[in-house]
């Protein structure tokens, strides 16, 4: 299995030390981030009007309404945009470049679109709207503990 | 086209800037640096600088108006403005902001300015080093997408891909940059000449962006005096009448974690016609035109979403010839902005096309400048822009 090698390897993409989410605050993200506790992708939906959006507001953006949801998706998608950073803006990253990110969107969610890393070599070609699935990357040691949404191609 | 009473009601009259250093390099904190500034650009105008009674900035300038006037003992103050958002965006916003509170009686003399010691208060090009971020940043940050120019290098990325864009387009906006500052003595790249195999031999700092894609990080301040057209007349210099102005943001492009609809744009799609139309021109009949510099991939985009070219005809009319002072088509740039000449967050971009209006550019054009323009702020949220114009172009 692929997850298996990955995480025996390199048991999280980027070094340890980054910014940890803190989802709490407003409480608006607060569903997303318990959901990839579970293995879920969740998105923002509007009960109304059925809109998806991202990242999570307050209040639909299509029809106004109050009344919104998170609704789990496929965790299937395209890589919308990407790119390779080589300078370390962050000092846990001093031994962690270069590495990949990728601006991904959802087919299955509205075509809403996510960040995350794109897992394997961070030197590989990247293909612009190849089709890749989310891997949740879970930061156990974390307190409290929290898990991150990566990609890998399919 | 709607009559705007603001068209040529105002003018740029004074122009102040410290030197230009490398950050950190500044002898000075940047609150003394900026009463530098606005003294000197009230010097340029002719005026007491007592008498600047309107103040306007942008970026969350640290230097508030309240503190400034009672250092320079001004004797009462109209009008007090920040324009929303960070980064370059209200450059020319700022100015705008300044001239609307001019034209509409606020104050008689406003001052935009910009303070900026990287040195002293930290810089752009790092990200947080808090153990937890909240809001959306929990989104991008955890995965190391904290920086600026990564921010932007995945919107430029998207156009590149979308119309099929070659690296030399952005080459040639380093390449013109660094040229017109070995003119420039303020520039803090003077005497340091940068050729294609340069830019093509550094280092990556996120792709596609090079070294030489990116800003400078610098300290300095500068400032800029605008009044009413009538005052304009008595002072020193041929005013530069700012002929438009625009400010604003299409349709939800702050959306948060890169979700902006139309995602590979500048943000000037709906600022332009608004732009030209106030001006009573179009693109082609700008002289010159400074266009704001996070990154070089913004210009391309603002070039292009400014009117100056199609998508399509990226790759061809990009080039080194098409932006030099020197019988270029579309003079770009032409102190060295903020890549070569001094990341004063685009302010230096309003004084350089004042300069090109006045005839005094270390970089000044063959012939005539009738018309000259500045975008302020691709790819953030809100961005501005400015023309300005000669007594004959009123």
């Amino acid at each position: 299995m692929t997850d298996s090698l990955v995480s025996r390897e390199r048991a999280h993409y980027l070094p340890a030390g980054l910014p940890e989410p803190a989802p709490y605050p407003d409480g608006l993200a607060r569903e997303y981030w318990d959901a990839t506790r579970r293995h879920e992708l969740v998105v923002q939906r509007c009960n109304a009007c059925r809109n998806w959006q991202w990242g999570p507001e307050f209040i639909c953006h299509s029809c106004h309404s109050d009344e919104l949801s998170f609704e789990q998706v496929s965790g299937r998608g395209r890589i919308f945009s990407w790119e390779r950073s080589w300078y370390p803006v962050h000092r846990a990253l001093q031994s962690g470049v270069p590495y990949i990110v990728v601006l991904v969107e959802l087919e299955d969610a509205g075509r809403v679109r996510m960040v995350g890393n794109l897992l394997g070599d961070p030197r590989q070609d990247v293909v612009m709207d190849a089709e890749v699935e989310a891997v949740f990357e879970d930061h156990e040691e974390a307190d409290p503990p929290f898990t991150l949404v990566q990609w890998r191609v399919v | 086209m709607t009559h705007s009473t603001f068209r040529g009601s105002t003018a740029i009259v004074g122009l102040g800037e410290t030197r230009y250093y490398k950050r950190g390099a500044a002898p000075d904190p940047e609150f003394k640096m900026t009463l530098d500034a606005i003294r000197l650009a009230a010097d340029d105008a002719g005026i007491d600088v007592r008498e600047i009674d309107g103040f306007a900035s942008f970026s969350n300038d640290r230097n508030d108006p309240a503190h400034l006037a009672a250092a320079l003992g001004t004797k009462h103050v109209g009008f007090s403005n920040m324009f929303w958002g960070g980064g370059g965006g209200g450059g020319s916003g700022a100015v705008s902001n300044a001239a609307a509170a001019v034209a509409a009686g606020f104050c008689e003399i406003a001052v935009a300015y910009r303070g900026l010691a990287q040195g002293q208060f930290g810089r752009f090009g790092q990200g947080s080093t808090a153990r937890q971020v909240a809001g959306a940043a929990a989104f991008t940050a955890p995965y190391g997408l904290m920086s600026p120019a990564q921010t932007f290098a995945m919107r430029v990325r998207r156009f590149m891909h979308e119309h099929r864009v070659e690296q030399d387009a952005m080459k040639a906006i380093a390449l013109a940059s660094y040229y017109h500052a070995q003119r420039n003595p303020r520039a803090v790249m003077y005497g340091k000449p940068l050729s294609a195999e340069d830019y093509d031999n550094s280092r990556w700092i996120v792709e596609p962006f090079h070294l030489f894609d990116c800003c400078q990080e610098n300290d300095g301040a500068a400032a800029v005096i605008v009044t009413t057209a009538e005052r304009a007349r008595d002072l020193k210099h041929a005013p530069a009448y700012i002929l438009a102005a625009a400010q604003g943001t299409d349709y939800r492009q702050a959306a948060t974690v890169h979700n902006a609809p139309d995602y590979a744009t500048s943000n000037f799609k709906t600022l332009a016609p608004r732009l030209y139309a106030m001006a009573g021109v179009g693109p082609e009949e700008v002289d010159v035109l400074q266009s704001y510099e996070n990154f070089t991939g913004g210009v391309m985009m603002s070039v292009v979403e400014n009117g100056f070219c199609t998508p399509e005809q990226v790759n061809g009319f990009f080039a080194l010839e098409t932006f030099r002072f020197d019988g270029g088509k579309l003079p770009l740039n032409t102190s060295g902005g903020n890549l070569a000449e001094c990341y004063m967050h685009g302010l230096e971009l309003i004084t350089e096309a004042v300069r090109q209006v006045r005839g005094t550019s270390p970089c000044q054009l063959p012939r005539d400048v009738n018309i000259s323009m500045v975008t302020s702020g691709p790819m953030v949220q809100p961005v501005s822009s400015l023309i300005l114009g000669r007594e004959s172009n009123r």
